[in-house]
C-alpha cells in the first residue's frame, strides 16, 4: 500500500483528509465544497481508494459549512466507484441543509446513510 | 421599481472566484439582516450561477463574470449573473434536473434546481455565442422585531 496518497488536501476553503485502517477508507471533508473544491477532494479520494481498496468509503461531512451542488456530484461519483470496487459508500455527519441538498439530486435513494443512522429524515419541502 | 441599494462586480471567470462571489453577495444583503438559512440559500444560488457561467458558459476560458445585486423595498432581492460566453441552445433542456452537457465530469445536472429551490424565481435569457443572463429574487422574510410591533 503507498501511503503517500493519504494525508491532507486543500482547495480554498475546501479541505479534505484521507486515512486507511483494516480496509475501511475514512475521509474527513470540511470548509466549503464548490466546483472548485470537489474536483481536487476527488482526485484525493480515488488516489487512496486505488492505495486503499477499501471495503467501505466513509465521507464525514460533519465539518462541511457550505456545499452546492458539486457536493451532489462527488459523492455519486465516489458511490459509483465503491460500485465496481465491489464496496459500500457510508456518508456522515451531513447537516440538515446538507441533507435537504443531497435529496434534492435524489442521493436519499441510495443505500449510503448507514442502517443504524436512521436513514433521512422525511422529505420536506421548503 | 426603482432599488434601494445596488453592487456590481466583474470578475474573472477563475473557479476560486466562486467563493469569492458567494461572500460578496452575502455582505452585501448582510445589511437587510437575513436569517443564516436565507443567506446560505442566496450563497448556494450565487455559487450555481457563477459555477455555470465559468464551467459551461466560458468552459474554463478566461472571460469575465458580472454580478448584480440589488435590494428593493419591503426585503425583495434580485441578483443578476451575467456572462459573455458561448450561450445556451436550449434554455428549457439546460434546466431540466439532471440534465447534464457533461455526464463523465461528475455535474450532477442540478445546478439550475438548486437556483429555483432556493430562490423565488429565477429567469434564464441567453443567446448562443454571446452568453447567459441569469435573474435570480427573492423577498426575505420579516425582521423579528417589525413582525412583533407590526
Amino acid at each position: 500500500m503507498n501511503t503517500d496518497v493519504f494525508g491532507s488536501v486543500t482547495a480554498g476553503s475546501c479541505r479534505c483528509s484521507t486515512s486507511c485502517q483494516e480496509q475501511i477508507l475514512n475521509v474527513r471533508l470540511s470548509g466549503e465544497i464548490d466546483q472548485a473544491g470537489a474536483a481536487v477532494v476527488r482526485e484525493q479520494i480515488d488516489r487512496a481508494a486505488e492505495s486503499c481498496l477499501p471495503q467501505t468509503m466513509m465521507l464525514d461531512f460533519s465539518g462541511v459549512n457550505f456545499m452546492d451542488s458539486s457536493g451532489i456530484g462527488l459523492v455519486m461519483g465516489r458511490y459509483r466507484l465503491m460500485q465496481t470496487m465491489g464496496g459500500e459508500l457510508l456518508v456522515t455527519g451531513a447537516s440538515p441543509r446538507i441533507q435537504r441538498l443531497m435529496q434534492l439530486g435524489g442521493l436519499d435513494k441510495l443505500p449510503i446513510f448507514g442502517k443504524n443512522s436512521g436513514g433521512m429524515p422525511p422529505r420536506q419541502q421548503r | 421599481m426603482k432599488a434601494t441599494n445596488t453592487m456590481t462586480l466583474t470578475f474573472d471567470s477563475l473557479p476560486v472566484n466562486e467563493g469569492f462571489a458567494r461572500s460578496a453577495v452575502a455582505g452585501f444583503f448582510a445589511q437587510l439582516d437575513p436569517t443564516v438559512e436565507e443567506l446560505c440559500d442566496i450563497r448556494t444560488a450565487v455559487s450555481e450561477a457563477v459555477t455555470n457561467s465559468i464551467v459551461h458558459g466560458y468552459r474554463q476560458s478566461a472571460g469575465k463574470v458580472r454580478l448584480t445585486a440589488r435590494i428593493y423595498q419591503d426585503r425583495k432581492i434580485q441578483i443578476i449573473i451575467r456572462d459573455t460566453g458561448c450561450g445556451i441552445e436550449n434554455i428549457e433542456q439546460a434546466m431540466e434536473p439532471l440534465y447534464t452537457t457533461d455526464p463523465e465530469g461528475e455535474r450532477s445536472g442540478l445546478g439550475f434546481s438548486v437556483m429555483q429551490s432556493f430562490m423565488d424565481s429565477v429567469r434564464v435569457t441567453s443567446s448562443p455565442g454571446k452568453g447567459t443572463t441569469v435573474t435570480m429574487q427573492r423577498v426575505l422574510s420579516p425582521l423579528a422585531e417589525e413582525s412583533i410591533q407590526g
